[in-house]
């Protein structure tokens, strides 16, 4: 049941080319829609009968944001994809761009349509120049064929469509700091509400979506969004995109239902290398907390199961570690993430990141201090909800979910100075 | 008033460079032209040797039209602009958390050897610097790097000495 | 609208009426509900970043902001809950772990935000262990001191620049614990509005550098006062030690400066200090200056006066400076014509005084209204520099779509979209001249113009709008055809429904006017000069700086029998050519009134002693009076005079006619035009002696000569060169500045700055020289 969605041409030699992209259906349903003028109403229906949710993070059904935004509302509106793919752990992105970039193209357009966009952007994160040319160039072949730019197909509906390269920030992630981005200034977050479906890019009503999310749309519409629905599980619809990396044989981007056991994604992934035994898995990229490898065996991938068991499944990026690995290394290298990549305008975020990482870098480095723990503990918690976006959050559960399962660790390296698991000292 | 602000728009740079900054205004709506500001320091500092002056941002402020404090903040906050001197090849390496359990550290190690130099160093002959970078979505090919726009991975020391040995 | 309706909210427990969709923050300030915050400032756009003003509202799980918080009907808000007191801790402890809490050394002690909040909120011991950060400093001019270290990143001074001033000079560089607020590079800020910072600034990142390490704020005594230098009349507050001025920060008021303060309010105290004030009485005896005490001096001016009186009372002129009280100008006045003479003036930078004279130069309107217009036309007005605040007001008309328009003869760099036509001051009349053509006001002057597309336009949208408004500036007021352009203003204003005003140049030139210090039948400013007068009586002025025509001031009053000056300064002119110098009171060291720009009479209190033997302007004209044995001298406090001018003139000044344009142009010039501003910091005598802002850029740049480039290619000249200018018998020596804001024939060339006084109009022909 794997590669329905986005990997479905996997087979093809040349699937980001515009021809072998059209020989299996694609721009199909873009042009039914432009041509039989399809109610934009009738599409949120089916996106929302879709179950699909975004594939950025947060897993807002998709549906039922574009239906926030005022059609008839004078003025432009704006259409914005997130490829800035920062989430360490987290590279699905870079495959849509590479290997399928006409779907991202397609469903762009129908997502433009639908909330009436006259320009889309997509925010492709800076490092990734190989596949931004392949975007760039998917872009160029659906002009040349008609559908982008003025009256598409003849349909009266003219959309623009341009990337915008990011600069290197894993904050423009968020969704208005990278409004912020396109707009030439710092990607600083803004405070919420208002949203941007009322105050988005240039003050105008925007829908922001993550590339994985966008590029499903076509196949949704096309195949049917009960068909996407039922690939998945009760609300988790359709197939996903899961990154798995680490201490696997065969590390990679694999399409799965939602849904589908953690252990057959491991399988896929060829198993631990070299005959380790797993220790712990970071579910959904590196804001989310960690689960023990035998915990996460039994557990499925969908948003619910790893909510239950404490954790997010966020952008399905999936970072397996094996026996050897010291977690307070990991929390140390984590918190230097966080601490480097704030953006530093709200307080908690800007003053607590850095904190929490020398505290953690402190006792990775044989200077922790009995109380060390609490204050950990009690820092993050202080963090947590109290800033303007969510990347202080972010930096905050790991940090709760590593003392939950790992305590005892941080303990060693306190008491003896030094690492209790062999390989790191 | 500084010489920057009675320069005429058109002696700014070198008609290529403004004619690629042009293209990248021309993306964004009129009077939307600060949203080229990211790509127009892009495109100066690659031409700048692969890191950017006060002169040449102040530059790009005058071509935009904005106050130098703009771009300053722009520049600044994204950690794809340089403010020192570069190797002609920058070589990005990623430590973060995929990368550091699959042994970046050894690649670390391994350049720092070869090469004589630490993060944030250049070599004497110009040719490499090193940079730490954080994740660079690319977990799946790990140990990796990022050399100008092309991306390198499952690094070992034997594979990262051919690589370098190819660039220039 | 729903924003008009009025709601209900509950705050601890109290409910609260409101307004739909205000700020939770202004709704609790407003009930006296304390909410400790940084960022949030109510003339600043919302940040919401600090996160100290943290609330609980019900059904939101997580503490939300309350200055980024609109009230709804019914929200049930906790300010005191577990909830916010744990967020409240939280923040103020992050706030703190990485500032020095070097309290003692620093000159916000005291009347620190942060300190304060701190108090309330904060925890006593600090679990912190690591190093804190440091951040290096960049020099940002003379008027503000950094300490970067201290900064909490709640960006009020960035928004300032950027919201307020209108110039984005600083920002937030860096990202994260690494961002800094400041320039990024050394760099001085330059905005006339810079010292605001230093009142926004809630913690010692930004102090006033003049003041750095003066006093600490509780040895101060506050004293509120009213700005002497622009008609806008500021609200300020002068904080004494000792009975000595320490510092000036704006006292607020909304219908006046709001919070605001211009540099030049703000840092002129400084003049006070100069050691040029004049402390003791002085009689020239035998071309020597000797002390001499109160009374043998002011017999000596008395019994000159009287003499001079007794043969020819016209043979007395009396100039009086616009920036003295009201109180000081009346009793000037009852000497002169005690005296039998009726030449008294305060317009000592007019030179056409054909005009009507009896006209009120004022706003014709409100300060606050300034910000409802929705289109302006400003002839000869370097608004910014010289009505910083009035150039605020129009900003914000502009922000909100105003249409200002601007005849001038030079190119300002102004904070807001502006159509400006640029031209030499003859074309100045031209170009007005035309636009009353074609807004169909006739006149002979309108009749062989040439009326372009670009004057059309301006009178369409003078025509269009609903409130548009004319004013008449400094640079209009100085020019040789000041009746022609009020005439042809009152045209326009007429043929398109256009209210018409004067911007008042100083402090307290409406004063003067309301209670006319104005020659009814005898000379003016300018004729005063131009047929020397045996005796002078000088109220504040400095005759080579005060006035239009330096070297014709100089000269008349060289010539005088007895020039008795009244002053709180010797200056150099003085010194050469008066006959007694009577020390006045400087700033915050006298009581009086102002009549500002909207006409509004504003009555302040001395907050210093009098330095050295200085006394009062009113209590010496007082004594004067008496010794000359005039009637009406017995007053006994300041207040006494300001009742009985106030009942005198007290109304609303009448809505100004600015009377016909009559008369030749007598703007035209064969060879190069002389623009003769005088720069923001040499307005007046106080300001000139202000040590830190003669040491910002805008002043030591003030001092240059400038010309746009193709009159220096036509001359020969490039930037740098030395130059003299050479007006009529007058030759000053300047640096060259190429400056393409200047109109085509003319030099742009500073009146009031050291080298000036030698030099004629501040409008004439003039020639340049290499040197
Ligand atoms: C710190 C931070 C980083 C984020 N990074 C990404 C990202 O790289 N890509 C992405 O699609 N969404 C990212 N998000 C989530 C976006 O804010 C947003 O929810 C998403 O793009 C919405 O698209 P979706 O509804 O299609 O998921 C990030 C959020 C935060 C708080
Ligand atoms: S310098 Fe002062 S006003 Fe500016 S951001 Fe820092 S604390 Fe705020
Ligand atoms: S005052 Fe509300 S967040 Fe700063």
């Amino acid at each position: 049941m794997a590669n329905e969605v986005i990997f479905k041409n996997r087979d093809l030699d040349r699937l980001w080319d515009i021809e072998q992209y059209r020989s299996r259906g694609g721009y199909e349903i873009l042009t039914r829609i432009l041509t039989e003028k399809t109610p934009p109403a009738e599409i949120i229906d089916g996106m929302k009968t879709s179950g699909l949710r975004g594939r950025g993070g947060a897993g807002f059904p998709t549906g039922l944001k574009w239906s926030f935004i005022n059609r008839s509302a004078p003025g432009d509106k704006y259409l914005v994809c997130n490829s800035d793919e920062g989430e360490p752990g987290t590279f699905k992105d870079r495959d849509i761009l590479r290997y399928n970039p006409h779907a991202l193209v397609e469903g762009m357009l129908i997502a433009s349509y639908v909330i009436d966009a006259h320009r889309a952007y997509n925010y492709i994160r800076g490092e990734f120049w190989e596949p931004y040319e392949r975007f760039q160039n998917a872009i160029d072949q659906a002009r040349a064929a008609g559908f982008v730019g003025n009256n598409i197909l003849g349909s009266g509906f003219d959309c623009e469509l341009n990337v915008h390269l990011g600069g290197g920030a894993y904050v423009c992630g968020e969704e208005t700091a990278l409004l912020e981005s396109i707009e030439g200034k710092k990607g600083q977050p803004r405070y919420k509400p208002p949203f941007p479906a009322h105050v988005g890019l240039y003050g105008r009503p925007t829908v922001i979506n993550n590339t994985e999310t966008l590029a499903s749309v076509p196949t949704i519409l096309r195949e049917g969004a009960e068909q996407f629905r039922d690939i998945g599980v009760e609300n988790s619809g359709g197939s996903k995109l899961f990154s798995i990396s680490g201490h696997v044989k065969n590390p990679g981007v694999f399409e799965l239902p939602m849904g589908t056991p953690f252990s057959e994604l491991f399988e896929l992934a060829g198993g631990m290398r070299d005959g380790s035994k797993i220790k712990a898995v970071i579910p959904g990229g590196s804001s989310s907390p960690v689960i023990p490898g035998e915990i996460m065996m039994d557990l499925t991938m969908d948003y619910d199961a790893i909510a239950k068991a404490g954790s997010m499944l966020g952008s399905g990026a999936v970072i397996v570690m094996d026996e050897s690995t010291c977690m307070v290394k990991v929390l140390d290298r984590m918190g230097y993430f966080y601490y480097e990549e704030s953006c530093g305008q709200c307080t908690p975020c800007r003053e607590g990141t850095g904190w929490l990482y020398r505290i953690v870098h402190r006792i990775e480095n044989g200077q922790g201090r009995p109380e060390d723990i609490d204050l950990l503990m009690d820092v993050q918690n202080r963090i947590r909800g109290k800033t303007i976006c969510a990347l202080g959050d972010a930096a905050a559960m790991p940090v709760a979910g590593m003392l939950r399962y790992y305590q005892d660790e941080f303990q060693y390296h306190i008491d003896h100075k030094k690492c209790k698991v062999g390989a790191g000292a | 008033m500084s010489a920057l602000e009675t320069k005429n728009r058109n002696e700014l740079f070198t008609p290529e460079i403004r004619a690629e900054i042009d293209h990248e205004i021309a993306k964004y709506p009129e009077a939307e032209s600060q949203s080229a500001a990211m790509a127009a320091l892009r495109i100066v500092q690659d031409a700048n040797g692969g890191w950017l002056t006060q002169e040449r941002m102040d530059e790009v402020a005058a071509y935009l039209d904005l106050p130098p404090i703009a771009i300053y903040e722009v520049a600044t906050f994204y950690s794809m602009y340089e403010h020192k001197p570069v190797g002609r090849n920058k070589l990005c390496v990623c430590t973060n958390i995929s990368c550091m359990i699959n042994n970046s550290d050894q690649i670390v190690e391994h350049l720092n050897n070869r090469l004589g130099i630490k993060f944030g160093e250049v070599t004497e002959d110009g040719r490499f610097s090193l940079k730490e970078v954080e994740c660079l979505g690319a977990c799946g090919g790990a140990p990796m790097m990022q050399v100008g726009r092309k991306y390198y991975e499952n690094l070992t020391p034997e594979r990262l000495d051919s690589i370098l040995d190819e660039l220039e | 609208m729903s924003e008009e309706k009025t709601i209900t909210i509950e705050v601890d427990g109290q409910p609260l009426e409101t307004k739909a969709g205000a700020l939770l923050i202004d709704v609790t300030d407003a009930a006296g509900i304390d909410i400790p915050r940084f960022c949030y400032h109510k003339k600043l756009s919302i940040a919401a970043s600090c996160r100290m003003c943290l609330v609980e509202v019900a059904k939101v799980p997580k503490p939300i902001p309350a200055c980024a918080t609109q009230v709804m009907d019914g929200m049930v808000v906790q300010t005191r809950s577990p909830m916010v007191l744990a967020a409240q801790k939280a923040t103020m402890e992050f706030l703190l772990i990485n500032h020095p809490l070097d309290c003692p050394v620093c000159d916000q002690g005291g009347e620190c935000e942060l300190q304060d909040v701190a108090m309330g909120y904060g925890s006593d011991v600090t679990r912190f262990i690591e190093t804190k950060r440091v951040v290096p400093e960049n020099d940002i001019g003379p008027l503000i001191a950094t300490d970067m270290t201290r900064c909490i990143h709640c960006t009020r001074c960035v928004r300032f620049g950027d919201e307020v001033a209108g110039m984005r000079e600083m920002g937030a560089t860096g990202r994260g614990e690494h961002m800094t607020i400041g320039t990024y590079v050394a760099h001085n800020l330059n905005s006339e509005l810079s010292g605001n910072v230093i009142d926004l600034c809630p913690v010692g990142a930004l102090t006033s550098k003049p003041f750095q390490y003066r006093a600490r704020a509780w040895e101060l005594t506050r004293h509120t006062g009213v700005a002497p230098h622009d008609s806008v009349g500021s609200n300020i507050q002068i904080h004494t030690r000792r009975g000595e001025v320490m510092r000036v920060h704006p006292h607020s008021n909304d219908a006046i400066n709001e919070i605001w303060l211009s540099d030049r309010d703000r840092f002129s105290y400084e003049g006070v200090k100069s050691e040029e004030r004049l402390t003791q009485p002085l009689i020239k005896k035998d071309g020597e200056w000797t002390e001499a005490s109160w009374e043998e001096a002011l017999e000596a001016a008395a019994s000159g006066l009287k003499k001079i009186a007794s043969t020819d009372a016209d043979q007395i002129g009396t100039l009086v400076s616009p920036t003295a009280t009201l109180e000081e100008i009346a009793l000037a006045r009852k000497i002169t014509e005690g005296l039998g003479s009726s030449n008294i003036d305060y317009r000592l930078r007019q030179e056409d005084f054909r005009g009507n004279s009896s006209a009120v130069p004022w706003l014709g309107q409100s300060i606050g209204s300034l910000e409802n217009i929705d289109s302006a036309l400003l002839i000869g007005s370097n608004i910014r520099k010289d009505q910083p605040l009035l150039a605020h007001r129009l900003r914000k008309a502009a922000l909100k779509g105003a249409k200002i328009q601007l005849i001038n003869p030079l190119h300002l760099d102004l904070h807001f979209d502006a159509a400006q036509m640029v031209s030499d001051p003859a074309g100045m009349v031209h170009n007005l001249a035309a636009i009353a053509e074609a807004a169909g006001g006739s006149h002979h002057l309108t009749e062989q113009i040439e009326v372009t597309d670009e004057h059309k336009a301006i009178a369409e949208e003078l025509k269009r709008s609903e409130s548009a408004v004319i004013l008449l500036g400094n640079l209009a007021q100085s020019h040789p055809d000041y009746t022609i352009l009020c005439g042809l203003a009152a045209l326009i204003a007429k043929a398109t429904e256009a209210s018409v005003g004067v911007i008042p140049m100083a402090a307290n030139s409406v004063g003067a006017a309301v209670i006319g210090a104005i020659p009814d039948h005898g000379l003016n400013a300018h004729s005063m000069l131009e047929n020397p007068r045996k005796g002078y009586l000088l109220l504040g002025v400095e005759p080579g700086r005060d006035t239009n025509n330096p070297a014709l001031a100089r000269s008349a009053i060289s010539s005088a029998e007895l020039v008795v000056a009244v002053t709180a300064y010797r200056s150099l002119c003085l010194e050469e050519a008066a006959s007694i110098m009577l020390p006045m009171s400087g700033f915050g060291e006298t009581s009086g009134s102002f009549v500002n720009a909207e006409g509004r009479w504003q009555h302040f209190s001395g907050a210093a002693a009098p330095l050295g033997e200085s006394r009062p302007g009113w209590k010496i004209l007082r004594v004067l009076g008496n010794l000359l044995d005039l009637d009406g001298f017995d007053y006994s406090s300041s207040e006494e005079i300001r009742d009985e001018l106030r009942d005198a003139h007290g109304a609303e000044p009448k809505v100004t006619s600015l009377g016909a344009a009559k008369g030749k142009i007598r703007s035209a010039v064969t060879g190069l035009a002389r623009i003769g501003e005088t720069p923001i910091y040499a307005a007046d005598a106080l300001v000139r002696r202000a040590t830190s802002l003669q040491k910002t850029a805008e002043a030591r740049e003030a001092t240059a000569a400038r010309v746009n480039p193709s009159v220096a290619a036509d001359a020969g000249l490039s930037d740098g060169d030395k130059v003299a200018v050479v007006q009529g018998e007058g030759r000053a020596e300047m640096v060259l500045r190429i400056d393409p804001h200047i109109p085509d024939g003319c030099v742009w060339v500073p009146a009031a700055v050291p080298g000036s006084e030698s030099l004629g109009d501040q409008f004439g022909e003039l020639s340049l020289e290499k040197v």
